[in-house]
């Protein structure tokens, strides 16, 4: 037959994106948790981290799962905090915070979880046509 | 005999396969909601049932006519693979996304009634073969 393990391939992709979608719901819960961090473990500020999907390569023409190609730092220009009193102030007066958007990243976890609850879906969906096709013949 | 309930259960496998495949794809789309520059795909059902059905009632390899015995014999199997299509996204996204989400979903959705109701005629056939051989 020509689409052999056609069930399998559904649980996969389904696998794989929900994997990846729980790797950028990780990558907001920290940018959450660190939206005020003003010295990570090398001294400097936190910077927000985003993922980067791809396309899994796979042999099966044209479709295939999702990964993570990588995780990239937010390039976008740090807060500047007007607090003298802070020991982390520079001369002036301003303590660099971290580049975390938090309203963008909620955003971010909303369209995450939607994503991964539409591939739960669709792994049950598969799942019950995978049992109702053990059936056949019954 | 065999050859006979081969072919009468040949047009419900040929769709199951089908609808299997058209379901991995779809969820394939699902799947990559999210990836920048992911174009959604789909092909054409009806299209590719008909060339399976018919294809089942060809030979399934093709081989090139030799007019002389010193030709090489070449045997290829025909091309059986779904060939995917891209769908033409109504809004399309600025990171070069083409999945539309409701579109997908109602799909797959179709899609998975489709191949229960395919299930369900297959099992009364069954039924009934099996009825008459009793």
């Amino acid at each position: 037959m020509p689409y052999s393990n056609n069930s399998l391939g559904i649980f996969q992709i389904a696998g794989s994106a929900m994997t990846a979608q729980s790797q950028r719901m990780n990558t907001t819960a920290s940018n959450l948790a660190n939206a005020d961090s003003i010295a990570g473990p090398d001294g400097q500020p936190y910077r927000a981290r985003q993922v980067v999907f791809e396309m899994a390569p796979s042999d099966n023409q044209g479709i295939g799962g999702v990964r993570v190609a990588r995780v990239i730092e937010d390039p976008s220009p740090m807060r500047m905090l007007h607090d003298p009193k802070n020991p982390a102030a520079n001369v002036d007066g301003y303590v660099t915070m971290p580049n975390v958007n938090v309203v963008e990243e909620m955003v971010n976890m909303i369209s995450a979880s939607r994503s991964y609850q539409a591939n739960v879906e669709v792994l049950n969906t598969a799942k019950t046509l995978m049992l109702k096709t053990l059936t056949i013949g019954q | 005999m065999i050859d006979k309930l081969d072919s009468a259960l040949r047009f419900h496998q040929e769709a199951l396969s089908l609808r299997a495949k058209r379901q991995e794809v779809l969820s394939a789309n699902i799947a990559h909601a999210d990836t920048p520059n992911y174009k959604a795909r789909d092909f054409d059902f009806s299209a590719h049932l008909s060339q399976a059905v018919e294809r089942g009632r060809q030979s399934t390899s093709m081989s090139l006519a030799s007019t002389s015995s010193r030709h090489m014999a070449v045997e290829a199997q025909a091309g059986s693979d779904a060939t995917l299509l891209y769908r033409t996204p109504t809004q399309s996204s600025i990171d070069g996304n083409t999945v539309e989400m409701d579109v997908e979903r109602v799909n797959f959705a179709d899609n998975a009634l489709r191949y229960e109701a395919n299930l369900t005629v297959l099992g009364s056939k069954i039924k009934t073969l099996l009825a008459a051989v009793q």
